[in-house]
């Protein structure tokens, strides 16, 4: 069978056994089991509104089930047990082991570094762009443009960037943005740049906050034209200059919304992956969290020690979670 | 504490479009002037370049004899009372009274104490330290006067202040606005309005906004006894003055008129020689049309009454363009419904305009310096 029937098959199947599942289990609920008629019509109408949600929301709950709760539990099992000594209980064993590992204090350092810079830099970048933007004629593409790298995949953008940051040989033309500017302001010889510790992870997340920006700036954007504009000339009859009005008026009401995009940044930076290892693969002091378990659980089939860091990221991220979605419900009130 | 003088002000839109234009007005302090008119006659549009929230096309603008057309909101000595209260949400009502003083660098005791002062006045003392979402709709309202207040402003502007309230609410705090005008005699306010109640009860005078000019400018009872064109005889006053056909048979101190719908009507307005077999529109009021067995204006059948308790409204069978003729008449007349009725009204209550221009106003007719004279006697 050609790839692009079978492709087209499978969304026909697949979207079409969704709506098949919701209309029919809606009339096998409304007709057969618990059924608008005859002496108990009252009572099965308000039977059938009581299950239709859980009908409804089984599939999605099943799925959740199966890939999301209980990889949790399985992964708490694994990092207390040794699958070499055939899944015998080690107790901490794996987490004391993780500890007495440099890798994993070199990734958390690195992995709170990212927390700090990430965030904050592409809110601030977004909001930037996202009140500069608003009221000029060509506002609308530059914001596409900011947008766009939103579109690119992490690794794609880590190839974009690995360019930026190529280095050729003294003599030969530079490729790279970087190397050349550098050259061509005086610098000596080309630099390997993603091997400089400490500037190379700063150099990683330049391509998280490339990527990061245009999201902050479209939902901020959003928010600033929420702002009454009455309050906006109320400041200014009240004689605010510019920068009053967008740090006394217009900062402090979409403040929520501030919150929810950085943290949702910080939970994107948490489980930050792709960018390092197409990059660097944690070498030259890079190492993150996520790869550093992918590294454990995948290449050295440390099971025990893998899964012991996915829990300490797991960790991390669920009060941000809880927090941001505590935010984003605020907001929405 | 501040005259304004507005001097062939125009405002046009993307050089094209006209929202106003000719606007003429002699603001003096202590004045409560309300702008009044149709929705999109540009009343918000002249007050937000007053306030200096839209630039002045061309003309001048001068608060205490300074022209202040380049000169940002914030020095021009105004202060603005939103439609919206456009309070800062996530201030308190403390913050919010003191946001303007602490951009101007006032001292911590001089706030204090102008805010102490303003929520004395507005009986906001108890809410000083709510967020504006804990206020009531009339408690925001106040907040947002108060603001204003502890500025102390030369010039108060009012951007349909009332509209956000209920009926209720409104009357109040109406109320509380003229108390205020009262207790401040020097200072000026600027009140817009499309809601003639509000015009008539607080205003000094009253200016009407049409088409993009102003339609008359006066007293309440100015505007209401001597419009001095259809456009106000039918914007003031509710419902509105009805307009009936005629031609003029007599001349001289009294103008006789033979109505078009059959009936003579007899004005006050003097008429000339020359006027004899014009074509004119006799306006008389609502509630000075009343049945008469005498001369009648107007003769027809009432279709339906609206019986208001204190008045009854009186709808008669529409006779050519325009709304059906309304009379009032007191107490209740819903009896009247289905019969045909004779009306007629007092040679004084009877207005006359040729064009849409009052006779009153004619050019070579009573000048209109004369009139508002005249009327100034009257009224008091």
């Amino acid at each position: 069978m050609h790839p692009a029937f079978q492709g087209l098959l499978t969304i026909i199947v697949g979207v079409g056994g969704c709506v098949a599942y919701y209309y029919f289990s809606n009339q096998f609920l409304d007709r057969v089991l618990c059924p608008a008629r005859g002496k108990h019509a009252g009572r099965n109408i308000n039977r059938a509104n009581m299950i239709r949600p859980w009908l409804f929301l089984m599939p999605a709950l099943i799925a959740l089930g199966l890939y999301l709760a209980y990889p949790v539990f399985e992964t708490l099992r694994l990092s207390l047990t040794d699958r070499s000594q055939g899944g015998a209980f080690v107790g901490l064993a794996n987490y004391q082991q993780m500890a007495s590992e440099p890798k994993f204090w070199e990734a958390l350092t690195n992995n709170f570094l990212w927390l700090l810079i990430v965030p904050a830099f592409s809110t601030m970048f977004g909001l930037l762009a996202a009140q500069l933007t608003d009221r000029i004629g060509w506002g609308a593409i530059a914001k596409s443009l900011i947008f766009m790298p939103m579109a690119i995949s992490f690794v794609g953008a880590a190839v974009i960037w690995k360019l930026v940051y190529d280095t050729r040989p003294l003599g030969q033309d530079q490729i790279g943005v970087m190397n050349a500017v550098y050259l061509s302001l005086g610098g000596d010889e080309p630099q390997q740049w993603l091997t400089i510790p400490f500037w190379n992870s700063i150099l990683l997340m330049v391509v998280l906050i490339w990527i990061q920006t245009g999201f902050a700036m479209v939902i901020l954007s959003a928010a600033l034209r929420g702002i009454p504009e009455e309050t906006i000339e109320a400041a200014i009859v009240d004689g605010a200059n510019p920068f009053q009005v967008f740090f006394q008026i217009k900062m402090p009401q979409i403040s929520s919304t501030i919150v929810v995009v950085w943290t949702t940044i910080t939970i994107v930076v948490l489980k930050v992956f792709d960018i390092v290892f197409a990059m660097t693969n944690g070498q030259w002091e890079t190492q993150v969290l996520a790869n550093y378990m992918y590294d454990k659980l995948f290449r050295a089939n440390d099971w025990g020690v893998g899964s012991a860091s996915a829990m300490v990221i797991m960790l991390l991220v669920s009060p941000i979670l809880v927090w941001n979605v505590y935010n984003a419900r605020k907001e929405m009130r | 504490m501040a005259d304004l003088l507005l001097t062939d002000i125009a405002k046009t839109y993307g050089g094209t479009v006209d929202v106003l234009k000719n606007i003429n007005l002699d603001i003096r302090t202590g004045e409560l002037i309300v702008f009044v008119g149709p929705s999109g006659c540009g009343k918000s549009t002249l007050l937000r370049m007053i306030a200096g929230l839209e630039k002045i096309t061309s003309g001048e603008l001068r608060i205490d004899g300074q022209v202040v057309n380049d000169v940002p909101p914030a020095q021009r000595g105004i202060a603005m009372v939103f439609q919206s209260y456009a309070l800062y949400p996530h201030m308190t009502v403390r913050d919010n009274m003191a946001f303007a003083l602490k951009i101007a660098k006032k001292s911590k005791a001089e706030i204090n104490e102008a805010i102490e002062k303003a929520s004395k006045i507005l009986q906001l003392e108890p809410y000083l330290d709510r967020l504006p979402k804990a206020l009531s709709g009339g408690q925001r309202q106040r907040v947002a006067i108060g603001r204003s207040i502890v500025r102390d402003p030369k010039v108060y502007l009012f951007d349909e202040p009332l509209s956000n309230l209920d009926a209720a609410l409104r009357v109040a705090t109406r109320i509380e606005i003229a108390q205020l005008k009262e207790a401040m005699p020097d200072s000026t306010m600027i009140y817009v309005t499309h809601d003639q109640v509000e015009a008539m009860t607080l205003a000094t005078r009253i200016v009407v906004l049409a088409g993009g000019g102003i339609a008359q400018v006066g007293s309440p009872l100015t505007l209401y006894e001597k419009p001095e064109n259809e456009f106000v005889a039918q914007f003031i006053g509710s419902p509105s003055m009805n307009l009936l056909p005629g031609k003029i048979t007599g001349t001289g101190a009294q103008t006789i008129i033979e109505m078009d719908g059959g009936g003579v009507a007899v004005s006050d307005y003097p008429s000339q020689q020359s006027d004899m077999g014009a074509q004119v529109n006799v306006g008389v009021r609502p509630e000075h049309l009343v049945e008469t067995t005498g001369e009648y204006i107007f003769e027809g059948k009432v279709e339906i009454t609206e019986a208001l308790g204190e008045v009854t409204l009186l709808y008669f069978e529409k006779v050519g363009e325009g709304g059906p003729v309304i009379s009032k008449l007191a107490g209740t007349q819903s009896e009247l419904r289905g019969r045909s009725v004779r009306l007629g009204a007092e040679p004084s209550k009877v207005h006359l305009f040729i064009d849409g221009e009052s006779l009153l106003y004619r050019t070579g007719g009573l000048a209109k310096t004369a009139t508002t004279a005249h009327l100034a006697v009257s009224v008091h």
